[in-house]
């Protein structure tokens, strides 16, 4: 009942809750910055005239976004200790993991941000000597970037979220940290809520900071 | 200077550009016209490579375009080309746009490249733009800015895609006076448009296209005098009726 | 690389059992299936409405389904998977979470089905939202102009256009469901991700395992694409390329 509910387990146990919500920050951080990488680097191998290479990125990104995010964790951390015949940590397994899924998504926007910038302006780099590199470099990238900062943003919160599921190999973040806080206090109930309400406020607050964004970029064009 | 011999080009099954075969000397001025699908924004991009082709072969200043040894981008950093839609970069102020191949490409010194684009901005008529945006200009201001942009390369010849196709009337006049100029101080110029006005002015010869071949090959006075083709003659008659 | 492999250990029983690997992942798949498809058709028939209710004039009704798809878009799926199960039985008038929590037949499967339902229910909002509002506004205007009250304009006009144009997105997010019902293995569903944690930690083989459940979960999400496809055939509207504008 409601009336049970005894909110004072809250600052007692705010240290514990905050280690776990700065490992879910630095996860989220880790795998913007190098999801955006290399999901720049997919995007041009899939727009690239190498079919191979073109082949292959699009099978890795058709690959990520067809399983569950649950299952992709599992085997992160299934494989990579067979691979490198170490064990590996949660919290590790859960940043390479990441990066890796999220390649995939910040990649499939980085295309349609590349692909939207018009031809014409390939053409006048061209036309002005700069090969491939130079034109995606300085032309292209920078465009496509711009056009698409909402939609990565938007990416990065939803992501933010499904930093979450780490849970099922046990690594401490938030969400877990509410679970252990809970046990350890026997008030689960007021941290799932505390942490339910958490993640309401971080993310909303973040959603509106991208539309504030995209206003702003909509009024500049 | 430019040598086209034979060429052709097909988009999957269908033709683009037969058996086109001309030559354009160091200084010349060669305008190419013809109505809509006639193939000659194609052929002027094949000049410099940024259209494949695949049959013919066209020589710019001794180097074949479809060698596969050939490197395009050197060639192209010698060839300056003016496109339709200006194609500035929006993301860089004007004087970026102008300096930015020069540095990157050519390897000149910022300063070096900043002090030629300050004279030809003043060239052009437009030293005072030279921190504003591409979205802050007109479009002839844009196409000025383009043509200077091109210019900083230090050009052997200069291609123009319909450069005024896409300019309100009240702008066309700014940008065709840049490019009389231009023709005035010697440049080797090839331009598809539709300015008869600029062909009657400057060119030495008239190209005209049509279906994708060239059917008229003629010095200017010849073309508006007495064309031999009947295509041309009809296309004459209904563009200069404007 | 230091693994054992064994392929045959599908047809292998379980230890301290008497079905084989292979029942498992069977029975896995069949609960991923009831999960995805009971939450999907809630979804539909929560958010569809919702969507609709935010393109309505009355500002507290828009403010109302905003806030809802704000609510259920913010919070994680999983943590929303630990309220309903957890939280919300508690919440609840004593007698009534009393008989959730011990009487309740299949009660992990309901709680799983609610609250990805609910949750799928807020994204399809947003699409079906974005379907109406992308048609012409002369397309309401020439339904009331007709005479239609706002509900008929809605259920004969704007909705039927509104989901055709929204097919495709529609479709990824039914793929989504599909993804997103693993995470029922954290309260106990014992659909595909609980059968793989499973099977991996018993048969020790797993490598075998993932792949296995790997594919299953493609199939899965390749027979709901076709589904999709076959429906968006069936209502497309002659003249438009996909039953679009």
């Amino acid at each position: 009942m409601l009336g049970n509910l005894d909110f004072s387990v809250i600052p007692a146990s705010l240290p514990f809750i905050l280690t776990g919500l700065l490992f879910s920050l630095r996860l989220t951080l880790v795998a913007m910055l190098g999801g955006v990488v290399i999901g720049t680097l997919l995007a041009m191998a899939r727009l690239s005239a190498f079919p191979a290479l073109a082949g292959a990125a699009t099978f890795y990104v058709n690959t990520m976004r067809s399983i569950p995010l649950l299952m992709v964790i599992l085997w992160f951390f299934l494989i990579i200790p067979l691979i490198t015949g170490r064990p590996i940590g949660a919290e590790n397994s859960a940043l390479i993991t990441f990066t890796a899924f999220q390649s995939a998504f910040y990649g499939e926007i980085m295309r349609a941000g590349i692909q939207g910038v018009p031809r014409g302006q390939v053409w006048a780099g061209q036309a002005l000597g700069m090969n491939y590199w130079r034109v995606m470099g300085h032309v292209v990238l920078p465009q496509a970037f711009r056009d698409m900062l909402p939609v990565l943003f938007t990416q990065t919160i939803i992501l933010f979220q499904d930093t979450s599921l780490v849970y099922a190999i046990g690594a401490k973040d938030l969400l877990k940290a509410a679970d252990i806080a809970g046990k350890n206090y026997n008030r689960p109930i007021e941290m799932y809520l505390f942490v339910a309400a958490l993640y309401l406020v971080i993310c909303l607050s973040l959603s509106i900071l991208v539309r504030r964004l995209q206003r702003r970029i909509a009024v500049l064009r | 200077m430019i040598e086209l011999d034979r060429v052709m080009k097909w988009y999957g099954e269908f033709p683009v550009l037969t058996d086109c075969s001309t030559q354009v000397a160091k200084g010349e001025v060669v305008v190419v016209c013809g109505p809509s699908g006639s193939g000659k924004s194609t052929l002027i991009k094949c000049v410099n490579g940024l259209e494949p082709f695949q049959r013919g072969r066209i020589v710019v200043d001794g180097i074949s375009v479809g060698d596969p040894a050939t490197n395009l981008p050197r060639l192209r950093a010698r060839v300056g080309m003016v496109f339709q839609h200006f194609e500035l970069f929006p993301h860089m102020s004007v004087r970026h746009n102008l300096t930015i191949a020069p540095v990157k490409v050519l390897g000149r010194s910022r300063d070096e490249a900043a002090a030629k684009a300050a004279s030809l901005l003043e060239r052009v008529g437009l030293a005072a733009h030279a921190d504003k945006f591409p979205g802050q200009l007109s479009g002839g201001q844009q196409q000025r800015v383009a043509i200077a942009r091109a210019l900083a390369m230090d050009p052997i010849c200069m291609l123009f895609d319909e450069p005024t196709s896409a300019l309100d009337p009240e702008m066309i006049s700014e940008v065709l006076d840049v490019m009389v100029a231009l023709a005035q101080d010697g440049m080797t110029m090839v331009v598809v448009t539709h300015e008869m006005g600029f062909a009657r002015n400057v060119a030495d010869r008239v190209i005209f296209m049509d279906h994708g071949r060239i059917v008229e090959d003629a010095p200017k006075e010849e073309f508006f005098g007495q064309p031999r083709s009947e295509r041309a003659q009809a296309f004459l008659a209904r563009v200069l009726r404007h | 690389m230091a693994y054992h492999w064994n392929w045959g250990i599908f047809l292998e029983t379980v230890s301290g059992g008497d079905e084989r690997y292979l029942d498992w992942l069977l029975s896995g798949l069949g609960w991923t299936l009831a999960v995805s498809l009971a939450a999907w058709g809630l979804a539909l028939l929560v958010g569809i409405p919702i969507g609709a209710l935010r393109t309505v004039r009355r500002r507290w009704v828009v403010a109302l389904a905003t806030a809802y798809v704000e609510l259920f878009r913010n919070i994680p799926l999983l943590v929303q998977l630990f309220l309903w199960f957890f939280v919300v039985p508690e919440l609840l008038p004593r007698e009534l979470g009393l008989w959730v929590k011990q009487d309740m037949p299949a009660k992990e499967f309901i709680t799983a089905s609610l609250c990805l339902g609910l949750f799928t229910a807020s994204r399809i909002a947003e699409l079906v939202r974005t379907g109406i509002e992308t048609q012409a506004r002369g397309q309401r205007m020439a339904a009331q102009a007709l005479g239609f009250s706002a509900l008929q304009t809605y259920r004969l006009v704007l909705l039927p256009m509104a989901l055709r144009l929204i097919l495709p997105p529609l479709t990824s997010e039914f793929m989504n469901v599909i993804k997103n019902s693993s995470v029922a293995f954290a309260i106990g569903v014992i659909e595909l991700t609980f059968v793989a944690r499973q099977m991996q930690e018993e048969s020790e083989q797993g490598i075998e395992t993932y792949l296995a459940v790997t594919v299953l979960y493609f199939v899965t999400a390749f027979l709901a694409n076709r589904v999709m496809a076959l429906i968006e055939r069936r209502v497309r509207i002659p003249g438009t390329m996909g039953g679009g504008r």
